[in-house]
C-alpha cells in the first residue's frame, strides 16, 4: 500500500454501504442457531443442579429412559477422564463431576423424538445430593473460613495463608509509590462494588451437533468462535479437533458470551449415545441467564494523590474479583485499564481473582474494563469535585499521548486520547442547561484492542467479481466493513464483493470475534492476501503483453504498465484478467494465515446528564454522548452502533442489572423480566463523535471500536447521579431503592 | 399427549398443522410450519422477539398456544414484505438506518413496529419508544431504531 495511504482520500471506506446480510435480517430469513435443524434430529434437555453448592450423590435416569422417544441420557460418565488444567475446567462446568459448584450447573442430558419428551424426560431424571456450604459473595469467599469451592486450586503466584478461594495473586507497579502519595495535596481512598451483569444477547445459545461412533463429528452453532467450538468439543470429548466441522450460523448478539462452549459438547455426546442420530439443543433464557457466563462481580480498593492544580501523582488499586467457581475472573484486564488514561510518576496494581459458587465467568465487551473505569473514574472525580475543579479539563491535564509509558508498562504507540477530550469538551451536549434534581457526570475508558489467529482467503470468480473467505462471524456488521476495504484495495465496486463467513474446514485457524480484532486483524488479513492475488494479476497481464512482471502495477482496479519505458498498453481490468484465468494459468487467488501486528488502543469519553426523582430515587437519562477514537471508520454507521449498544449496555450495568442471589445461593432473577436490561423507553438518542486518529499499524488505519464504550457509561452515571444528588454511590447497580436509600441518608445525616 | 388439529391463515395463506396441546404458536411456527423468522428469545413474554399479529393483533406468540390459532389469522415477519419481494418501509429504513446489528431482535420489532404504525401513523419518538418498550435489543441502544420507524412512517404517511 502506498505509503500517503493515510491521509488519502477514499473512494468506499468511510461510506454508509449496506449490509450484505441485511435484506435476510429484515426478512427473517436469517438463519441463526435454532433455526437449523436436520432430518432424523432429536431434541435434548439439561438437568440442573439447584443448589448451589451441593455432592452428587447418585444419578438414576431409569424414568426417564422407560419413557417412549427417550434415545440417550448422558452424565459425567461419558466424558474422558484425565484432563487438566483449563480443559478440565470447562469439561467440569459443561458437566459436573463429584460436585455441583452453582445454581444451573449442568449434572446430566437427555436426547429424545421431540423437545416435550426430552422436557418431561429431564423431570424424571432423579438426582440426590449432599448439600455443602456455599459462597456467593467475592468478599466473603475471600474469608479464611469461608467454604473452600475448590481447595489445592490455587497456583503459584498465591500467597501462603489465603482463602483457599483465592486462585491467582497479581501485583505489578512502578515508580515511588509513597513519594508520590507525600509529593500530593490530597490522597483519597474508597471502595467501590460492582456486581456480575450478564451479556444479555437476545438470542440463547443453540446448536444441532452429530458425532458417529468413528469420531467424526458436525455441528452448527451460534458463536463467535467455530474454532473454539471446534478445539472445545474435542477436548471435553476427547476427539480429534480436525475430525469436529463446525459451522457457525447466523449470530444473535455475543458480546463475548458466545467465545466459549457451555452445552455444544453435550450434544455431540448425546449423538454420540443416540447412534450417531444429530441432537439439537437450545437453551431457555433461565438457563442461559443461570449457567452461561456472566461476568464477574467485583470489589475494589483505589487510592489517588493530588495535587491543588489536579495533577496526579501516584494511584494504587486492589481488584478482588469472582468469576464463579473457575479461575478466570477478568482481574488481569481490569487492572490494565485501570489508570491507563492516566500520566502517573508512580502507581501499584494488585489483583485477586477468587472462586465462588456461581456460574463461569465469560468474557463481557472489554472484560474488566467497565468495573475498573467505575471505581478509578468515580474517585478522581469525586477529588475533582473536592478541589473545585473541572473533571473534563482534570482528565486532560493528565491524558495520555504517544510515548508515554502506560500505567501497565509499554510506552504507548499514536493515541488519540487529548484528540476524544478536545472534541468531548467542543460538543453542544456540554453547554445544555441543567434543572433541579439534575446532573452531569463524564467519564473516560479504555481498551486495548487485539488481533489474534487470523486466517483469511479470497478468491477470484471467472467475471471479475471477488469472494472473500473469514473466520469471524458478523455480529454488527463487519462482512459489510471487509467487504468495503477489500473493494477499496482492488479497485473494484463494493457489489462485486462477497464476505463469507466460513465453518471451521475452509480456512486455518482463526480466534472468535472477541477483542474488538474483526475489522482491525481481517482487514489486514484480507490486504495481504489481495496483494498476493493482484501480483498473480500482474503477472499475468505481463506475459499477455511480453513484458516484465515488475514493469506492471495495479491501479484502480486494473493492470497497468507502470511508466512510458514498460510499454504503452491500455489497462487491463480485473474482469477481463479473471475471465481468461483458466487460459493463463488457472484460480487466481491469495491468503493470509498469521497474526497480524499493529494492534492500536482506544480511548473513549461519554458525557450524560441524568435526572433522579429525589421521591422515588430513580434516574431517567436526559442526555447522552459517546466520543470514541475509532482509528478509521470504514463503515461509520456500524461504528456509530457500537457506540451507542456499549453506551446503552454500560447504562443498564450501572443502574439497572445484577445478579441477585438468595441466601440458599440460587439466583433469584432468572428471567428478563426480573434481570431487566434497558428498554427503548429508558434511554434517550445516544448522540455520538467518531474521532479518527488513524492507527498507523492498520492499512486503513483502524483501530478496532467495539468494546472501548462499555466501560465509561459506569462511572459517568455515577458521577452525574453524585452531581444530581449530591450523594456518591459506590456500589452498583445504583437502583432506584439505593438511590433513595442514600437521598435519605443525606437529608436525614 | 394427543395432537390436536388446527386450521389457520399465516400470511394470507391457509395452514393446517398437528399441534401438542402444550406447544405455543411460537413453537408450531418455527417447528411445525418452518417459518423461522420469529424468535425466542425468553418464553416468558418479556423480550418481544416472538412478536406477530394475531387476527391483526400485537401479540407474543411464546405466550399464545399453538392450538389459539385455529380460525385465526397470524401474520410473521415472513409476510412484512409483498408478494414478489418488495420490501415494506420498515424494512427499508431498518437497512438504510443500520437500524440492525445482529438482527435477532429485528423481525419482532418490524411486526410491533407494523403494529404501531397501524394505530398511529405519525407517532412522536416517546410514542415509538414506548411502544417498543416490549421489544427488548441488546446491540443497538435503540437510536437508530426508533428514527428507521419515524422516517419510515413519515415516508408512508407522504406515499398515502
Ligand atoms: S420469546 Fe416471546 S416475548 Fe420473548
Ligand atoms: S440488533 Fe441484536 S438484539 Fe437488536
Amino acid at each position: 500500500m502506498a505509503k500517503d495511504e493515510m491521509t488519502r482520500e477514499f473512494k468506499l471506506v468511510g461510506t454508509r454501504a449496506l449490509r450484505p446480510d441485511g435484506l435476510d435480517k429484515v426478512t427473517g430469513r436469517a438463519r441463526y442457531g435454532a433455526d437449523f435443524a436436520l432430518p432424523g434430529m432429536l431434541w435434548g434437555a439439561v438437568v440442573r443442579s439447584p443448589h448451589a453448592h451441593a455432592r452428587i450423590v447418585g444419578i438414576d435416569a431409569a424414568k426417564a429412559l422407560a419413557l417412549d422417544g427417550v434415545k440417550a441420557v448422558v452424565t459425567r460418565a461419558d466424558f474422558p477422564a484425565g484432563l487438566t488444567g483449563s480443559d478440565w475446567d470447562i469439561q467440569e462446568n459443561v458437566m459436573a463431576g463429584e460436585v455441583a459448584l452453582y445454581d444451573g450447573h449442568a449434572v446430566a442430558a437427555v436426547a429424545a423424538t421431540s423437545a416435550l419428551i426430552a422436557q418431561e424426560a429431564a423431570r424424571l431424571i432423579e438426582v440426590s445430593y449432599d448439600l455443602l456450604p456455599h459462597v456467593t459473595d467475592v468478599d466473603a469467599a475471600m474469608r479464611p473460613d469461608a467454604p473452600a469451592i475448590r481447595p489445592g486450586s490455587a497456583d503459584h503466584t498465591v500467597p501462603d495463608g489465603m482463602s483457599p478461594n483465592v486462585v491467582s495473586y497479581i501485583e505489578y507497579g512502578r515508580g515511588d509509590l509513597d513519594a508520590g502519595f507525600a509529593e500530593a495535596d490530597i490522597v483519597r481512598e474508597q471502595t467501590y462494588k460492582s456486581e456480575a451483569t450478564h451479556q444479555g444477547y437476545i438470542e440463547p445459545q443453540a446448536c444441532v451437533g452429530q458425532l458417529g461412533a468413528d469420531g467424526k463429528g458436525e455441528m452448527w452453532v451460534t458463536t463467535q468462535g467455530q474454532w473454539y467450538v471446534r478445539r472445545d468439543c474435542a477436548n471435553v470429548l476427547g476427539l480429534d479437533v480436525a475430525q469436529l466441522r463446525v459451522t457457525p450460523s447466523e449470530i444473535g448478539g455475543g458480546f463475548g458470551g458466545k467465545t466459549t462452549v457451555f452445552m455444544e459438547p453435550l450434544a455431540l455426546a448425546l449423538s454420540r449415545k443416540a447412534g450417531g442420530k444429530p441432537v439439537k439443543l437450545v437453551m431457555s433464557r433461565a438457563e442461559v441467564l443461570r449457567a452461561t457466563g456472566p461476568t464477574a462481580s467485583a470489589s475494589m480498593d483505589v487510592k489517588i494523590g493530588m495535587k491543588k492544580d489536579g495533577t496526579m501523582t501516584a494511584g494504587r488499586v486492589e481488584f478482588r474479583m469472582q468469576g464463579g467457581a473457575f479461575p478466570g475472573s477478568p482481574v488481569p484486564d481490569a487492572l490494565k485499564c485501570a489508570f491507563a488514561p492516566y500520566k502517573l510518576p508512580a502507581v501499584l496494581h494488585i489483583g485477586y481473582d477468587v472462586l465462588a459458587n456461581r456460574p463461569k465467568a465469560a468474557a463481557y465487551r472489554a472484560p474488566g474494563a467497565p468495573m475498573a473505569a467505575f471505581a478509578v473514574e468515580s474517585l478522581v472525580d469525586e477529588m475533582a469535585r473536592e478541589l473545585g475543579l473541572d473533571p473534563l479539563e482534570l482528565r486532560q491535564k493528565n491524558a495520555v499521548e504517544e510515548g508515554d509509558q502506560s500505567s501497565y508498562g509499554p510506552k504507548f504507540r499514536k493515541i488519540g486520547l487529548k484528540e476524544v477530550l478536545a472534541a468531548a469538551r467542543a460538543h453542544p451536549n456540554l453547554a445544555a442547561p441543567l434543572g433541579p434534581n439534575q446532573g452531569r457526570g463524564i467519564a473516560t475508558g479504555y481498551w486495548s484492542n487485539y488481533n489474534g489467529d487470523t486466517a483469511v482467503s479470497m478468491a477470484v470468480a471467472e467475471d471479475g467479481t471477488v469472494q472473500v473467505s473469514v473466520g469471524t462471524p458478523d455480529i454488527g456488521g463487519s462482512r459489510a466493513s471487509i467487504g468495503l476495504m477489500v473493494a477499496e484495495y482492488l479497485g473494484i465496486p463494493y457489489e462485486s464483493v462477497r464476505v463469507n463467513v466460513v465453518e471451521t474446514g475452509a480456512l486455518a485457524i482463526n480466534e472468535p470475534t472477541h477483542g474488538s480484532r474483526a475489522t482491525f486483524a481481517n482487514g489486514k488479513a484480507a490486504v495481504a492476501a489481495c496483494d498476493q492475488a493482484i501480483k498473480e494479476m500482474c503477472r499475468r497481464a505481463a506475459a499477455d503483453w511480453g513484458i516484465d512482471a515488475e514493469a506492471v502495477e495495479w491501479i484502480d482496479g486494473a493492470a497497468q504498465p507502470a511508466g512510458p519505458n514498460a510499454g504503452k498498453f491500455p489497462p487491463m481490468s480485473l474482469a477481463e484478467i479473471a475471465g481468461r484465468m483458466s487460459d493463463s494459468g488457472g484460480p487466481i487467488a491469495g491468503h493470509f494465515e498469521g497474526i497480524p501486528r499493529g494492534v492500536g488502543a482506544s480511548f473513549g469519553t461519554h458525557v450524560v446528564d441524568v435526572e433522579v426523582d429525589p421521591e422515588t430515587g430513580r434516574t431517567t437519562i436526559l442526555r447522552y454522548l459517546v466520543v470514541q477514537d475509532a482509528g478509521r471508520a470504514i463503515q461509520p454507521a456500524y461504528v456509530e452502533g457500537q457506540y451507542q449498544g456499549g453506551a446503552a449496555q454500560g447504562i443498564g450495568w450501572a443502574l439497572n442489572e445484577g445478579y441477585v442471589y438468595g441466601a440458599d445461593g440460587r439466583l433469584q432473577n432468572a428471567t428478563f423480566l426480573d434481570y431487566r436490561i434497558p428498554v427503548a423507553s429508558d434511554l434517550p438518542m445516544i448522540d455520538t463523535v467518531i474521532v479518527e486518529v488513524p492507527n498507523p499499524g492498520h492499512p486503513f488505519g483502524v483501530r478496532g471500536v467495539g468494546e472501548t464504550g462499555i466501560a465509561p457509561p459506569l462511572p459517568a452515571v455515577a458521577n452525574a447521579v453524585a452531581a444530581a444528588t449530591g450523594v456518591r454511590l459506590r456500589e452498583l447497580p445504583m437502583s432506584p431503592p439505593k438511590v433513595l436509600e442514600a437521598i435519605r441518608g443525606r437529608r436525614d445525616g | 399427549m394427543s395432537k390436536i388439529h388446527v386450521t389457520t391463515t399465516v400470511n394470507g395463506d391457509p395452514v393446517e398443522f398437528l399441534a401438542d396441546p402444550r406447544e405455543t404458536l411460537l413453537d408450531a411456527l418455527r417447528d411445525r410450519l418452518g417459518l423461522t423468522g420469529s424468535k425466542e428469545g425468553c418464553g416468558t413474554g418479556d423480550c418481544g422477539a416472538c412478536s406477530v399479529l394475531l387476527d391483526g393483533r400485537l401479540v407474543s406468540s411464546c405466550l399464545v398456544l399453538g392450538v389459539e390459532a385455529e380460525g385465526k389469522r397470524v401474520d410473521t415477519i415472513e409476510g412484512l414484505a409483498e408478494a414478489d419481494g418488495t420490501l415494506h418501509p420498515l424494512q427499508r429504513k431498518f437497512l438504510e438506518h443500520a437500524a440492525l446489528q445482529c438482527g435477532f431482535c429485528t423481525p419482532g420489532i418490524l411486526v410491533a413496529s407494523k403494529a404501531l404504525l397501524a394505530k398511529n401513523p405519525d407517532p412522536t419518538e416517546e410514542e415509538v419508544r414506548y411502544w417498543l418498550a416490549g421489544n427488548l435489543c441488546r446491540c443497538t441502544g435503540y437510536d437508530k431504531i426508533v428514527r428507521a420507524v419515524i422516517d419510515a412512517a413519515a415516508e408512508m404517511r407522504g406515499a398515502a
